[in-house]
This record gives structure tokens, sequence and C-alpha cells, in this order.
């Protein structure tokens, strides 16, 4: 993208949230709150609500509103708020770019080509599906095949039938969840085909989504082939040994008409990159700290866009601290920030979110969420500052689909230095 | 003669293994953390129930279907037949979040109400 | 019956380099595609390298028309306003044995035509200079200096956009299935629909099939072998691993794996080259796909393979004797054959146009129209536009603004625009090529919603006859309850 040339249309914000899903809605919430008048919130879909439109199933809320809410109202009840709270938004608009002095190029057909600049900004882009490329599952290119979530969209908010046989590889939540619309829809599901030896989705999903309709969820299993030239016809599928090989002599055809890939959610920050942020390898997101703040001052970040959540309760939670943040950052209430205590992540942890934490500068509590490599049993979640073991408690069963959270208190990390260290691990 | 069930109870994350055991009229949950998941286990065997969601496609509106949900749980069995009753409808914008949108699905007792709000486009 | 002066069978880089270059004479010209599209062959899935002309044989049609090709390939950029990059090109040399290879390599480029000025022999450390990416097994690589990267897509696209401007006709799901030979020496063709066209001249540029389309007419048989090509294609982010388009010394069954930029920004491996049976089947495997890596890590150790967002295959017309068959047919006057084009057949195309429409053109005894327009404009890419261009073309058509593909940045306007130019696009593909809705990292899963919701307000047909591209390829299917009335 080009950089800013003089004559578009600038305007200034205090708090500009980039994207109208639950996380932006939360943030933007969050900050007029905090007693921030000027916020706009920059959504490129044509509503406000983001994912949750089309997650037309039950199941949202039941931390942040202790009912069991479909997508559409949990969405619902923060647009209410952000309506009562008159904080504008553009819809159907696109964030073209985004530098270090947060100046922030937007396009769309309401409000064409404009630049904004902010004093503060919140990343809530979410994320995108693993394509079936980045599979590289071999075979014909066909129609038919489809990531769950577009097929979502297809069904749940255009109203399409997108097949009548399907076959479904990947076990993660949008994948079950489609099994069951499509199963309702009156197609058959044929089978769910899971690479890893587990699921990556939530238990309550396999139960009311595969086991409720006698849905197969096959393990350690994957589609090696796709076949069909106009449609797909079928696919077939294989076995795969501990190193996720395909087993020869495994291989079984499906005649279908459709595959659904529900293969992993990556983080869009194709913005977060041209701005320059530092980024984790891990998660796909920007590295914050505790303040959920980038290593550019004045940008954070929350929701899928820093880390892929599996409840949208801890994505409106986080959203929410990341407004408050945001807020007291353009208050001036920030005190200067150190680079921070990086947190390692080991012993099964894969990484935390924050990944550092200023000491002399946090709140009173901050939460580390994080997830694990594999399924564990019987484990203890661990936090050591130096040799020292902070916290500890006992699980029964970890599991790389669920996010895990501990909380650190502020007395705790007292007098924290570098060379101690801080570290999130697992232990027998 | 007693009869033995294996579930997984979706209370939680923690997805607990539970085996149901029925013998004549006691009925008895193993393998649970917590007391949601022996009320759970019993009702799973005796009287299992789930919210149904869907769409409806809308006349007149801003967008072209609006999701609906039952107002609250119903009988694991009668899934299908509030799925048909559901596809039987089409409903007029402007539609309100909770409006009902089929009355008494499938003879359950239980409305399947609207979950967002459609204006008139 | 239909009477046309030149009916040419095939709407790919050939068919419509030669129409477009006929269009300039005052003759009835008329394009028959199989597909719904043009560039739906061999055309859409190749390495898109306008090659600089050292590797063929001297004194073959393929080192002629690939030096010309290539030459004019630059000067058509212009005229017809595509995506075209003079990278250059490096031919990797990774033993001592072979460094006479490298040498025959720059002696042939000479006999071709090249001059001394477009090659040179560089020394391992040299060419690492120049591509630090390379491996350090290079011993001597050869550097051709005028190989260019293309869009095959816009290239394409943009000789049929300028035929049908000046005056050619294109009827497309048209696959021809008979040629009868009329007293009075005009030919008749036939479409597997049924349509019947006569005609003065016919061009065969059939691609894959042009044997077939050959052998109708003549006694002199062509035996075409498909030989398939995977590719593995990466994501903008590692697209400038290397500048120049990285070659290996040739072998056996081609030029070997190369790996390259695209004129997009993006990176390219492939292809692997395997002879089948089957015209049409271009199902990538496993093991192909692993040799494409496999090979590719040979050139550059550090290939970013996690970065791949696709993996497509070509095929190529290898015909028996391994060189282009070009002219007209000994024992059928009027049929002018461009059969066996493989590799590089796409930077030979605008000069295999010239070629023939001039012949035809001789023949026919056709005059030069007065009003022929050889320019086109391309599609706006907003994305690449400043933005004071972009605020220009906002403030004329508000559609601009409004991105539909979020990887590609492709706006609405653009998608529009693809449909209404002639011939446009008709199907999900077309879009993706002309536009590049959906050929980002995200593979259109973002977009396919709302392009499809396009096609269908553009083509006036409903969602659930809108393809991915031929008949049979409908993305949705059609609702069942509706059909039985259980409603």
């Amino acid at each position: 993208m080009s950089g800013f040339t003089k004559g578009i249309e600038t305007e200034h914000v205090g708090i500009l949230v980039i994207g109208g899903g639950p996380a932006g809605l939360a943030a933007a919430v969050a900050a007029k709150k905090a007693g921030i008048s000027d916020i706009l919130i920059i959504e490129r879909d044509r509503m406000l609500g983001g994912i949750l439109n089309q997650c037309i199933h039950n199941g949202f809320g039941l931390h942040t509103f202790r009912e069991e809410l479909t997508g559409p109202e949990y969405a619902a009840r923060f647009m209410k708020q952000a309506k009562e709270l008159e904080i504008p938004y553009l819809l159907n608009t696109m964030v073209l770019s985004i530098d270090r002095d947060r100046r922030v190029a937007i396009m769309g057909r309401d409000c064409g080509l404009k630049t904004i600049t902010a004093d503060a900004v919140i990343l809530a882009m979410g994320c995108r599906e693993r394509p079936r490329g980045a599979l590289s599952i071999p075979g014909t290119r066909p129609a038919g095949i489809y990531t769950a979530g577009t097929a979502q969209r297809l069904m749940n908010i255009e109203g399409f039938p997108i097949g009548r046989r399907v076959v479904i590889l990947g076990s993660g939540d949008i994948g079950l969840i489609m099994a069951r619309r499509l199963t309702l829809e009156g197609a058959k599901v044929l089978t769910v085909a899971e690479l890893m030896p587990y699921s990556g989705g939530l238990k309550r999903n396999i139960v009311q989504c595969l086991n409720d309709y006698q849905i197969p969820l096959m393990l350690s299993h994957t589609v090696v082939n796709i076949h069909g030239r106009e449609r797909v016809e079928d696919v077939t599928i294989a076995e795969v040994d501990e190193k996720r090989t395909p087993i020869p002599g495994t291989e079984v055809r499906y005649e279908c008409d459709t595959l659904l890939l529900s293969c992993g959610l990556l983080p869009e920050n194709e913005l977060t990159r041209t701005l320059g942020a530092s980024m984790c390898g891990v998660t796909g997101g920007a590295n914050v700290d505790d303040l959920l703040q980038t290593d550019i001052p004045g940008v954070f970040a929350c929701g899928n866009v820093l880390h892929v959540h599996d409840l949208v309760d801890y994505v409106s939670e986080e959203a929410t601290l990341a407004g408050e943040n945001a807020a007291a950052y353009l208050k001036g209430e920030v005190a200067a920030r150190s680079e921070g205590i990086g947190i390692t992540a080991d012993g099964g942890v894969r990484y935390t979110v924050p990944q550092r934490i200023d000491p002399l500068s946090m709140r009173n509590e901050v939460t580390v969420r994080f997830r694990v490599a594999d399924v564990y049993r019987d484990k203890t979640i661990a936090v050591y500052r130096g040799k020292t073991r902070l916290f500890a408690r006992k699980t029964r069963v970890l599991a790389p689909g669920e996010m895990e959270q501990v909380k650190l208190d502020r007395k705790m990390l007292e007098g924290l230095t570098k060379d101690e260290g801080l570290r999130v691990t697992l232990e027998d | 003669m007693a009869e033995k069930k294996e579930l997984t109870c979706i209370n939680c994350p923690l997805g607990c293994a539970l085996t149901v055991t029925i013998d004549q009229n006691e009925i008895t949950v193993t393998g649970n953390t917590c007391p949601r998941g022996e009320a759970y286990g019993k009702k799973e065997v005796t009287d299992p129930t789930r919210i149904v969601t869907s769409t409806v496609p809308v006349d007149g509106g801003d967008i072209a279907r609006v999701p609906v949900k039952t107002a609250s749980d119903i009988p694991k069995g009668k899934i299908f037949a509030v799925m048909e009753s559901i596809h039987a409808v089409r409903v007029q914008a402007p539609v309100h979040i909770g409006d009902v949108v089929v009355k008494d699905a499938a003879g359950t007792g239980v409305d399947v109400v609207a979950a967002r709000d459609v204006s008139v486009a | 019956m239909d009477r046309q002066d030149v009916i040419i069978i095939g709407g790919g880089v050939i068919g419509c380099a030669v129409a477009r270059e006929l269009s300039a004479y005052d003759l009835r010209v008329l394009v028959l595609e199989r597909d719904e599209d043009v560039c739906s062959g061999t055309s859409k899935a190749n390495s898109a390298i306008v090659h600089a002309g050292f590797d063929a044989k001297p004194g073959t049609k393929k080192a002629h028309f690939n030096v010309e090709g290539s030459r004019r390939t630059r000067a058509l950029a212009e005229e017809l306003d595509f995506a075209y990059r003079p990278n250059g090109a490096l031919v990797l040399c990774f033993s001592e044995e072979e460094r006479e290879q490298i040498k025959e390599l720059y002696q042939r480029g000479l006999e071709n035509g090249l001059s001394e000025e477009e090659m040179e022999i560089l020394t391992g450390e040299e060419a690492r200079l120049l591509e630090p990416a390379i491996s350090k097994e290079t011993v001597c690589a050869l550097h051709a200096k005028s190989s260019a990267i293309v869009c095959p897509f816009e290239l394409t696209v943009a000789l049929a956009e300028n035929a049908a401007k000046n005056g050619v006709q294109f009827r497309f799901l048209s696959e021809v299935s008979g040629i009868e030979r009329l007293p009075d020496g005009r030919f008749t063709v036939t479409c597997a629909d049924g349509a019947r066209f006569e005609s003065r001249f016919i061009v065969n540029a059939a691609g894959v099939n042009a044997d077939t389309i050959h052998n109708l007419v003549s006694k002199e048989l062509l035996s075409i072998t498909p030989r398939k090509g995977d590719y593995l294609l990466m994501d903008k982010e590692v697209g400038s691993t290397v500048s120049r388009t990285i070659f290996q010394l040739p072998g056996k069954l081609g030029k070997g794996v190369l790996v390259t930029p695209t004129v997009h920004g993006n990176l390219l491996a492939g292809p692997t080259a395997t002879d089948q049976d089957d015209r049409q089947n271009t199902a990538t495997t496993a093991a192909e796909l692993a040799d494409v890596q496999t090979r590719g890590r040979l050139s550059v150790p550090d290939l970013p393979l996690k970065q791949v967002i696709t993996s497509f295959s070509g095929i190529r017309a290898h015909e028996k004797n391994g060189d282009f068959v070009i002219g007209e047919c000994a024992d059928a006057k009027g049929f002018f054959d461009a059969a066996g084009i493989e590799s590089p057949g796409l930077s030979a195309a605008p000069a295999i146009g010239q070629y023939l429409a001039k012949l035809i053109g001789e023949e026919a005894k056709a005059a030069k129209k007065t009003d022929f327009d050889g320019s086109r404009k391309g599609i706006p890419h907003v994305a690449l536009l400043s933005d004071a261009e972009r605020a220009a073309l906002i403030a004329e058509n508000p559609d601009y603004a409004q991105i539909v593909c979020r990887c590609e940045n492709v706006t609405e306007g653009e998608i529009r625009e693809a449909i209404r130019r002639n011939p446009g696009a008709r199907s999900m593909d077309g879009i993706k090529r002309r536009v590049r809705a959906g050929m980002g990292r995200c593979q259109a899963g973002f977009c396919t919603p709302r392009v499809m919701e396009i096609l269908s307000e553009e083509l006036g047909i409903p969602m659930e006859e809108v393809c991915k591209n031929r008949p049979g390829s409908e993305l949705l299917v059609h609702e069942e309850r509706q059909e039985e009335g259980g409603r």
C-alpha cells in the first residue's frame, strides 16, 4: 500500500478500534466507560458483530452473562451497549495501512479514502481459517471444498445449502458445529477426520454435534486425496502414524460432494506486520505486555488477532482490559513502561499471553492465558519466579483445544528481576 | 440387572468421563468431579434435552435470514420435528430479538424465538 | 449457417494471440473455446516465465519463436497493459562436471539470436551476490538478463479483450467435435452442442487436444503426450526470497524445477514432469508435490515451504517430435496448426500470433483494417494505485472503495468490471484470474460469498448457478426441500 498523500481527508480520534467483532466491541465499550469520548470502530463487513453473526448455535456467554446465548444474541448485548454509549462506527470499511505514528489509511464505499490519526489503536481484526493450500492436500481442485467458516456463512447468513454428502477434515469447533448444522438441514455428514490423536474441539461440541447424530470422529486420520473434476466426487481418507504420515493400505474412499476443512485458525495480522510490531511465532499474534500493548506505544491488541481463543467470553474479558488500558494510556495514567520481563513458557506450555510483564507498573492482578501442546492428565500448572514456585494448580486434564489461565498478583512479583525470570510450566 | 452408560460431561472444559449406572429405579453417576456432573449424567439418561438453533427467511428485511432458537431446551428426540416446524415458516421484517417465530414447536410446549433484530430494508 | 473467414479452435494464450493479430485484418474471426472462459487450459497453469531463449535447440521453431516472442512480449505489455517484469534469470550449475553445459547454454543463446549483452556466465560467488538465497553448492551460473515474468492470465485476457474490441467473436462451452471439408474448399466445424460454423480458414490452437483436432483433417498424424507438472505457490510475505527466476540445468523432461517470484509478488516453485494418458487430469499428487519441495531446495535451500498457500498442476502438450508444429498443414490447405505448444509456449505466443496472422492474412488476400485499435487498458488494480489515483477512481465509482477480497485488496469495482468486459468473467475462476479475488493467502475463504453474489447480480443468474468454472462446478446445491415441495 502506498503512503499518505496530501489532499486526502484526515481526521483525528482518541482511540481507533480496528474490527467490530466481539473483541472490538468490548474494547470500545470499555474505553468509553473509562471516560474516552472520541472512539471510532472500523468494520470491514456490512454489520457489526464479526464472526458471531454466523455462529447461530448456542453456548455463548456462560461466563459473561451466566446464561447460554447464541452468537447473534451475545453480539447484540455488546452492540446495545455500544449504541447506548453512542460509539461511532464505520461499516464496509477496510483499513489499508497503519504506521508507527498511528496514522491509519481507511477505504470504504461510504467514507471513500481517508486518513485517520489516533492517539491509541486497538487491534481487533480476529482470525481466518487455514485453507486447503496450506494443508497441502493433493488431488483435484473442484468446487465443493469449503473452509468450515465459509460454509457456515453461506448457510447461516445467506441461507444456501452447500452440499448433500459431506466429509469434514479437522475437529475444530467450527467443523463440529457445522457437522450438526448440516445434519439438521438435511445433509449427510459421513465422518469427521482428525489428523491428531485428539480433537481440537470442545467436549460439549463432540457430544452434542457428533455423538448426538452418530457422526463418527476418526482420530489420527486425514484426507490424502480429493477426486472430481467439476465438483468433489469423493475423497480418500487414510490413517496416520505417530509422525502424522499416512499409513499405506489404510486408505478408504468416501463418496461425497463436499469437503469441509476445519483445520485451525490463524490470527489476521497483515496490518500488525506492516506496522512493524514484534510478533510471536507461536500465537501468530503480536507480542504484548501485561497491558496488552504491543511493542509500539499506544497500539494494543486483543481477541483472536492476538491469539486464537476457545470461548468468546475470554475474548470479551481480554478486550475489555485492552479498552481500559488504552483509555488509561490516553489519560496519561500508564507510567513509563520498562521493556518488561519476559514470561518463559515450557514443560508443555506452548506460549503465554501476555508475553512479558512490567512488575513496576502492572495492575494488581494480571491474567496470563496459554495453551498446552498435547493432552496431559494429572499435571500441575506451576508458575516460577526464579527457583521459587509462586503458584501451583492441579489439573485432571489439559488439552490443546482449551485455553488455560493463571492469575498473577502484583505482590508476588514485587522486585522481580530479569535474572530471576518468570516461567509458566507443567509438572507432574 | 444394572445398565451402564458411558457419557462425557459437557458442563465445563474438564469433560469428565462419566459412567451412569441404571439399576431399577436407582441411577448412580461415577467419574464426575462436581455435582453438576452428577446432575448431567442423570438427566442425560432419563430426560436428555437440547437447544435447537437454525435460521428462518425474512421478507423485507435488511438481512436475508434471521437466526432462531428454541426458547428453552426441548427433548432430544424432538430435534428433527422442531427443525421441520422451523423449515415451514417465513417471517416479515421487522423482527425483534425474542419474537416468537413458531409457537409451541412440534408439540414440545416450547416456542422458537428470534435471536436477533432485523430492521426493514 | 454462420459463415466465418477464420475459426480459431482454442482460447488459450496461442488462440488469443492469433485472434488479436488477425483482428488487424478485415476478416470475420470466431474463437471456439471448450471451457467457459479464455485461459482455461495449459495457459492458466504454467511457470509464467518469458524465457530469454537460450534453452531451445538452435534451428528449431521453439528457438525461433521464443526469441522473437520474448522481445515482442515486452512491447505488447505496453500496448495491452498487463503485468510484466523483466527480472532476469539464473541457471545454476552445482558441479564442476556440468560447467560445460552452462557454456553450451550460453553458446546456444548466441546461436538463437541473443546478444552478448543479454547473457553472462557468473562464478558461484557472483551468482550468490545477486541472489543470496541460492545454494552454496552453486559453482557457476548463466545469467540471462532478458528473461522476464508475466501474468499468463492477464496476458491471455488482454489479447482476447483487444481481439474482441477489434471485432473478433468468442463462443464458449464450444468443444469442437468435427471438421468437414466442403467441395468449395471451405470447412464446416461442428461443436459438441450441435452448433455448426462455416469457415475458409481454421487455426488449431487446441493445446493438449491439438493432435485430435489436427488428425480430423490431416493424414500426417500428430501425437501429443499430456505432460503434467505440479507447482507450489507461496505467500507474498516470502515473494522476495529470490528476485530472479532460478533455473537448474535442464534435464530430459524439461527445464527442471524452477523457483521464481511472480509478477504479483508471490513465490512459485515447480514444475514436475510426469507423462500421462489423461488429457484432463490435473490432480496434484503427494509424491510430485514432495518432489517439487526436494528439487526446489536444491536451488534455494531455505525455500519457505511453510508459507505455501496453494498447490496446482498444469498439463503441457508435448508433441512426439519435440518441437512446435506451426504453419499450414501440408495436406489440408487453409488449416493452420499451432500445436505441440509446450514451454516456451507462453514466451513464443505473441510471435506465433503474428506469424500465423500474417500467413492467413496473405493467403486470404485480406486488407488491414483502417480502424484497428491495438491498445487496451487493464482493469485498475486499486491496491497498486497511489492515494491520489485511488481517490479519483473512487470519486467516479464508489465500488472501487469497497474491498471484497481482503488478502489481495480487490474491490467490488474491479470484480464488476471483470464481468462486464468482453469477453468477461463468467465464473469464480474467471474473476480470480482477471483481478485476483481469491488468489491470496486465505484462498477465497472470506470473499467467496460476496463474489458469488456479485456474479449472480451481474449475470442475472440465481446463486445456485454460480460456478467455480465449467458447468457442473456449481458452488451450491439446489435446495432439496424446496424441490420436494416440503415448505
